[in-house]
């Protein structure tokens, strides 16, 4: 569904991919980690058009995309919940929620859409006029994740959804992450969290400054001595 | 007396109003002081009068037209000076604003010369009294008008899902791209709008005084700034308020101060403002990042 | 020597003072100032009133109108230097107008007539004097202790405070000698045409003095004084088509903008911020181990 092959991407003259290559097929979880700034929001950024690529290209569904506007990629199909939540702090939750489906016109499936994404964050629910700057950090990434999927991707690109959330909290989060899996979303994982990633994820990638050093089912690299080390801090 | 002064002060604030909302909401997509949004509603009066006097169209159709012009005007005063430099740092777009801005008033003077020109009166001077006030027929049409803009830009913001993707790019312009915002089109049509009411208010100010030049737009310009500011920058009900009480406070302090200091009255309020509340009335919390 | 280009030089020696003044608060500080020809006012009329009302002696005027106007600076600069980017030029920018407000209706300084009959004190001898004191002063700062403060807040105020740079004195410093220069610039301008008006020295000409900063390249000395110099000879050369003139002027600002946004002396941008942050962290650590 989603093949990068040999990306690299900087900002000015500072290369921070260096020609990296993965892909992503339907239906799958796939966990990218590493520790911070190896270039892991800047992998998922330059998917989704928010950076142009130097060189290498991405394809989705067999089309090139490495250099289409980031607003285009959207309605492509895929949808990115970048780092930090970046919900819209002075809408309300319901407008947040709008504003995810913003390029599809089809007002009645919108309706269920938003009906589904209530029903999966009832917390939610309850505050729908409140702004959303007013949210916890845990609803905050919730509304995140529901707005990514107003838009109906078939690719959800997720950016830490784990960043400065209690443990309990982050739990359930991981716990929706699977069910919208199970409903039919592919997803690419970006953590810093490895154990919870690789127990979410049928695979993972393991990521040292700008470089994929590893590849491998989650379970495999869940024995691995290298990532135990690293990562697991066993 | 009092009750007079405030009428006043309300026709005058409103035009200001109108003005502040064009740069405010500028400033909240791109953080850009529109310099040349002073000469957009000098444009605009100059076409509403052109229109109506060589044209002989009617008040309503002039106004609409003018507020057409504008809005192509400052669309591509955006694309020429501002896009380019979308991602220079911010002085050097400031720099352009205000290369913008001295030529479309340099290019007013070369089409129509220093001399003030006669804004014709599409209105009777019919003159309502009262024990308190008086209020003419002019007065009460450029309160109507101006009120009804503002409402139906609140209406457009709040409800329509342009207006809403105009919000989300103002709080965080990455984040609405990734949503399928095309923040291009949306600054296209900030612009436009916010040029519009620039011009709807120099046509009122126009057909008010009865007189169009070159540089009128330089102080209103100034003042529309002073009042985004005074309302807190980037907010749009802020821009409203601050448009009134600019001009309830610049009518006051003539009638109670000096009429000859006038024009330093919103730059000292501005100073206040920017001293105690940088944020303004209903501004936003200190947006300034570390 | 002919009397025009006399005077072309004199207004070039005048406006390299007023250039690289600027320089020093815009290009080695980063503190976007839009009210310079305040400064220039303020030390215009002191100094004329000074030898015209005082019959005080040329150099004594010159430096009284220098003397206030850097304590305007000072005390100005005090309470508005808190304000960031914008703010800060808005509110230089109501400084300036205010400024030229009064003036314009104080009647010790001729109000809207302007002052008439100022002695002609300067001469070319004064002025390059002047600019090569001006220069000297200037380049004294830049590479002493102050200037290095000076550059550290302008790359990272957060850093510079948390090295133990008190930014608000070294800012307001700034502005104070800034202004001193300014003030000198106008006592030049004032005993050179005999006659000031508070339009003068109205927002355009601070503008007019930033592009030249601009121009030249901002924290360069040597391209503040080709700006200047530049923008003293073009307009001239222009005379005569003089109604095209600031209509040219508008397009090259935001030509020179897309093109070369650093000036002519101005590095390129990836360039100067690694270099200079590179260079700067070496100086925190320099102040840091005093």
């Amino acid at each position: 569904m989603l093949r990068v092959e040999n990306l690299s991407t900087g900002y000015n003259s500072i290369r921070v991919l260096k020609q990296i290559s993965l892909t992503v097929s339907e239906g799958e979880i796939v966990t990218l980690i590493g520790s911070n700034g190896v270039g892991k929001t800047t992998t998922l950024r330059t998917i989704s058009g928010l950076l142009r690529p130097t060189e290498g290209s991405i394809h989705f569904c067999n089309k090139d995309i490495s250099h289409v506007p980031p607003h285009k990629i959207v309605e492509l199909g895929i949808s990115h919940v970048p780092e930090g939540r970046n919900i819209f702090p002075r809408l309300s939750v319901r407008e947040n929620l709008e504003i995810g489906a913003y390029t599809r016109k089809d007002r009645l499936e919108i309706k269920k859409d938003f009906k589904k994404v209530m029903e999966i964050f009832p917390q939610l629910a309850k505050r729908q006029k409140q702004t959303a700057g007013t949210l916890s950090g845990g609803e905050q990434q919730m509304l995140a994740i529901g707005r990514a999927l107003m838009s109906r991707p078939r690719l959800l690109l997720l950016d830490e959804p784990s960043m400065g959330l209690a443990p309990l909290v982050v739990l359930g989060i991981f716990e929706i992450i699977k069910e919208v899996n199970r409903q039919g979303t592919t997803i690419l994982l970006v953590e810093q969290n490895a154990q919870i990633a690789l127990r979410t994820a049928h695979r993972g990638y393991v990521m040292e400054t700008g470089r994929i050093i590893l590849d491998d089912s989650a379970e495999a690299l869940l024995q691995n001595d290298q990532v135990r080390k690293a990562y697991l801090g066993e | 007396m009092f009750v007079q002064q405030l009428i006043n002060g309300i026709i005058l604030g409103s035009t200001y109003a109108l003005i502040a909302l064009g740069y405010t909401m500028v400033y909240g997509i791109i953080e850009l002081i529109n310099f040349a949004h002073g000469e957009i509603y000098m444009f605009g009066a100059f076409t509403g009068m052109i229109l109506m006097t060589r044209f002989n169209l009617p008040f309503p159709a002039a106004l609409l037209l003018a507020m057409v012009t504008a809005a192509l005007m400052g669309v591509t005063v955006e694309y020429v000076a501002y896009r380019p430099l979308r991602r220079s740092p911010r002085l050097a777009a400031l720099i352009s604003a205000i290369g913008a801005s001295i030529f479309l008033q340099n290019l007013a003077l070369l089409l129509w010369g220093s001399r003030p020109q006669n804004f014709p009166s599409p209105f009777k001077i019919k003159v309502y009294q009262s024990s308190f006030f008086s209020i003419s027929q002019l007065e009460i049409i450029i309160l109507v008008i101006s009120f009804l803009l503002m409402v139906g830009l609140s209406f457009f913001i709040k409800n329509t899902r342009t207006g809403k993707a105009m919000r989300a790019t103002a709080q965080d312009r990455d984040t609405a791209s990734l949503m399928g915002i095309n923040i291009n089109r949306i600054i296209t049509i900030t612009f436009a709008i916010g040029s519009a009411l620039g011009a709807a208010a120099g046509v009122l100010v126009g057909i008010y005084f009865r007189t169009v030049n070159p540089m009128m737009g330089v102080m209103p310009g100034l003042k529309g700034f002073v009042a985004a500011v005074l309302g807190g920058i980037g907010s749009i009900p802020g821009a409203m308020l601050g448009g009134l009480l600019l001009g309830i406070a610049e009518v006051a302090g003539v009638a109670y101060i000096s009429s000859q200091y006038r024009d330093a009255i919103a730059f000292a309020i501005l100073i206040i403002v920017l001293l105690f509340k940088p944020s303004g009335l209903v501004g936003l919390p200190d947006q300034e990042k570390v | 020597m002919n009397v025009y280009y006399l005077q072309l030089l004199i207004l070039i020696g005048i406006n390299i003072i007023m250039a690289s003044s600027l320089n020093l608060v815009i290009g080695y500080t980063g503190q976007l100032s839009l009210g310079h020809a305040a400064f220039m006012s303020l030390g215009a009329y002191t100094s004329a009133l000074a030898t015209l009302r005082l019959g005080l002696p040329f150099g004594a005027a010159l430096l009284i109108g220098a003397v206030v106007a850097a304590l305007f600076g000072i005390v100005i600069g005090l309470p508005t230097l808190q304000l960031k980017g914008d703010y800060l030029a808005i509110a230089t920018l109501g400084f300036g107008e205010i400024v030229r407000i009064v003036f314009l209706n104080l009647d010790i300084t001729g109000g809207a007539v302007g002052l008439r009959g100022i002695p002609k004190e300067t001469d070319f001898l004064w002025v390059i004097c002047l600019v090569l004191i001006t220069g000297f002063a200037l380049n004294r700062i830049i590479h002493s202790r102050v200037g290095r403060a000076l550059l550290a807040i302008r790359e990272d105020e957060t850093a510079a405070e948390s090295m133990g740079i008190n930014s608000t004195y070294y800012k307001t410093l700034c502005f104070g000698v800034g202004a001193f220069f300014a003030g000198i610039g106008g006592g030049l301008f004032a005993h050179w045409f005999r006659y000031i008006h508070p339009n003068t020295f109205g927002f355009l000409n601070s503008i007019e003095y930033l592009c030249m900063v601009v121009l030249g390249g901002l924290g360069n000395m040597w391209g503040a004084v080709i700006g200047a110099g530049l923008l003293t000879i073009i307009p001239e050369l222009l005379r005569q088509i003089a109604d095209l003139r600031l209509l040219i002027y508008g397009i090259v600002l935001i030509i020179m903008m897309r093109v070369r946004p650093q000036g002519i002396l101005g590095q390129s941008q990836g360039k100067s911020t690694h270099t200079l942050s590179r260079y700067y962290k070496q100086i925190l650590g320099k102040i840091k181990n005093r």
